[in-house]
């Protein structure tokens, strides 16, 4: 008997563990994503919970689902897990953090949920250096219900409730609400990446470990905001919605860190 | 016994939630019920550790006890009417979700920022459901300083009974006015276990998630089948309510809360003058006493329902007598108290004369 199955077609199942390059963390449920094709919220997902599962924290962090397309984060995050009124989400994260504050507590937010109807939650969790993180997805849209304006859609872009494009003088301007946060002292981590290339990719992980790092610290509010496409909404093919991405979303909010702790 | 103190029906509340082992309380200050955050903020976290913390905003404080009681903590927060009214989308979806909490909701004049007074026009809001959706709140009223301290007790119990937010509905002056009460031993803060809890995934089992969110029809509608089940069980088990002089009475007085104190006194002028007259004091608004009233009807003359609003409760004491007896009503609104005499000039004129 040789480990090599050989499978239906007659070749060699080549499903070993010494041959595998990538597989699901086990801090994701076997449930199967409902975001369209080319969505960014998967690959938030993955790595968010590849951290949490590298940091061996799946025991002991609690997440907070947004109102939005990730509201149903619940059902592939494979850790303990509140669901949100929309908007409220820092709110609920700061009663799990205040009263088990050796727990880690992260939100996953959508720039609706937390940069328009959630500001005064995410603006004041922030501004009492709650040791919480906040993932904040930002592709300029309301994604759920299916391509309204955003409070960072973008100036001229068209939505279904800018049909001429966002006009700034009737609708405003879109919030750079990190940059905002990023002026609080209770702030700790301010950065802002996107998921957009592999190499951006290994980029916002990297940021995801550091900031459960200054969480474990004590250190104070994290907020990682990635920025990211809406194939679907953009009625655009993920390629092109990555382009979008590169070419007018990210001149716009330029990636990096907008606040680092110093390190001692 | 224990010994008696004298103390301010705000504070009482307070001191009642650090003995009853709370965690946490998160809140926003507004008149006439910030005494309980002060009070809080001085002697809860340096004599039980339990967390307290003033919120952005009522619908942030609502928020975060959504949080933490839906991690297991024993929590609780407290308003008044307009905070109150802020707070209702996050009660909907602690209803929906299952989540155990204390609310308390020191009533004053509405409508809008109306009055910093004493009303009780936050019946319906309390009673009938004020957030979107069909659910009950287990609903308590407290007519005394005393009652403040007990039902903060019994209402822990019973929220965490049912997985149910329970609202504890006083009035302006309950929460202001002193009177001597006696306190209950200090409980522990302890660990409560609930195994729908999220304190992080338990290693070998099943991860927990918390959620009022249901897409599928079918399923859903039997979510909310079963949540109208457990408020049936709260109406055949939970009804409370006091009755005095009830055996002879030829009339009954009812009301809630303040209203009922005054009801008290009034029917005391009333015996004075020879008319038998009985008073009958729900504790639960909901689940509401109807039984006692239904009982009641075929015995008696009329009923006098005397509220501090445009008449609210009278419209389920109405449906508990089922057209069996004349149920009349006096209110005052806008921050004013019925005295005794006017309720029994009332009561005269419309009964007697």
């Amino acid at each position: 008997m040789t480990d090599n199955k050989i499978n239906e077609t007659g070749a060699e199942d080549i499903r070993k563990p010494e041959y595998l390059v990538y597989q699901r963390p086990r801090t994701l449920t076997e449930t199967e994503l409902h975001y369209c094709p080319g969505c960014s919220h998967g690959v938030a997902h993955k790595i968010l919970m590849e951290v949490i599962e590298e940091l061996d924290i799946q025991e002991t962090t609690i997440g907070i689902a947004p109102v939005g397309c990730s509201v149903f984060a619940y059902h592939y995050m494979n850790i303990d897990m509140q669901e949100a009124a929309h908007g409220r989400a820092c709110a609920l994260a700061t009663g799990i953090k205040r009263t088990m504050p050796d727990k880690y507590v992260f939100t996953y937010q959508g720039d609706g949920d937390l940069a328009a109807i959630g500001t005064a939650e995410t603006i004041h969790a922030a501004n009492r250096g709650e040791n919480i993180l906040t993932v904040f997805i930002n592709n300029g849209v309301y994604g759920m219900t299916s391509g309204q304006m955003a409070p960072t859609t973008l100036p001229g872009m068209v939505t279904t409730t800018s049909p001429f494009g966002r006009d700034v003088a009737l609708q405003g301007h879109p919030l750079k609400i990190s940059d905002l946060v990023a002026t609080l002292p209770g702030a700790a981590y301010v950065t802002r990446h996107s998921v957009h290339t592999v190499a951006n990719v290994r980029k916002a992980k990297r940021a995801m470990k550091n900031a459960f790092e200054y969480q474990k610290q004590g250190l104070g509010y994290c907020l990682i905001e990635i920025v990211s496409n809406c194939p679907s909404n953009m009625k655009m093919t993920p390629l092109e919605a990555n382009k979008f991405v590169e070419e007018k979303m990210i001149p716009y909010y330029p990636l990096g860190d907008l606040k680092k702790p110093e390190v001692k | 016994m224990g010994k008696k103190l004298l103390m301010k029906g705000n504070e009482a509340l307070a001191e009642a939630m650090i003995l009853a082992g709370c965690d946490a309380y998160f809140g926003y200050p507004i008149t006439p019920q910030s005494e309980v955050l002060e009070y809080l903020a001085i002697h809860a976290t340096k004599r039980t550790g339990m967390v307290v913390l003033q919120a952005e905003s009522e619908v942030s404080a609502i928020n975060m006890i959504y949080g933490a009681a839906g991690a297991g903590k024993r929590v609780m927060t407290t308003s008044s009417s307009p905070g109150v009214s802020l707070m209702q989308e996050g009660i909907s979806y602690m209803a929906g979700a299952e989540i155990p909490c204390l609310l308390a909701n020191v009533n004053r004049g509405g409508p809008g920022l109306g009055t910093i007074q004493p009303a009780q026009g936050d019946y319906f809001q309390s009673v009938k459901g004020g957030g979107h959706g069909d659910y009950r709140l287990l609903v308590l009223a407290p007519y005394s300083v005393q009652e403040m301290v007990d039902f903060v007790k019994l209402g822990f119990e019973l929220a965490e009974k049912y997985r149910n937010p329970v609202m504890l509905l006083a009035d302006g002056a309950i929460g202001q006015m002193m009177e001597k009460v006696e306190l209950f031993p200090q409980q522990e803060r302890i660990d409560r276990k609930f195994p729908w809890a999220t304190t992080g995934k338990p290693k070998n089992g099943e991860r927990r998630f918390i959620t009022s969110l249901h897409f599928e029809s079918e399923l859903f509608e039997k979510v909310n089948i079963r949540l109208q089940e457990k408020y049936k069980k709260m109406e055949e088990e939970e009804v409370r309510y006091q009755t005095t002089n009830i055996e002879d009475a030829e009339y009954i007085f009812t009301g809630f809360g303040l209203g009922s104190r005054i009801c008290a006194k009034a029917m005391q002028l009333g015996r004075e003058k020879g008319y038998k007259i009985g008073l009958v004091r729900p504790q639960t608004l909901f689940p509401f006493p109807k039984n006692i009233y239904a009982e009641l009807a075929p015995k008696i003359k009329g009923i006098l329902d005397v509220e501090m609003n445009a008449g609210q409760m009278v419209e389920d004491v109405r449906l508990a007598v089922e057209g069996k007896t004349r149920v009349e009503f006096y209110g005052r609104m806008g921050g004013m108290i019925a005295s005794p005499e006017e309720i029994l000039d009332h009561f005269e004129k419309k009964f007697i004369k």
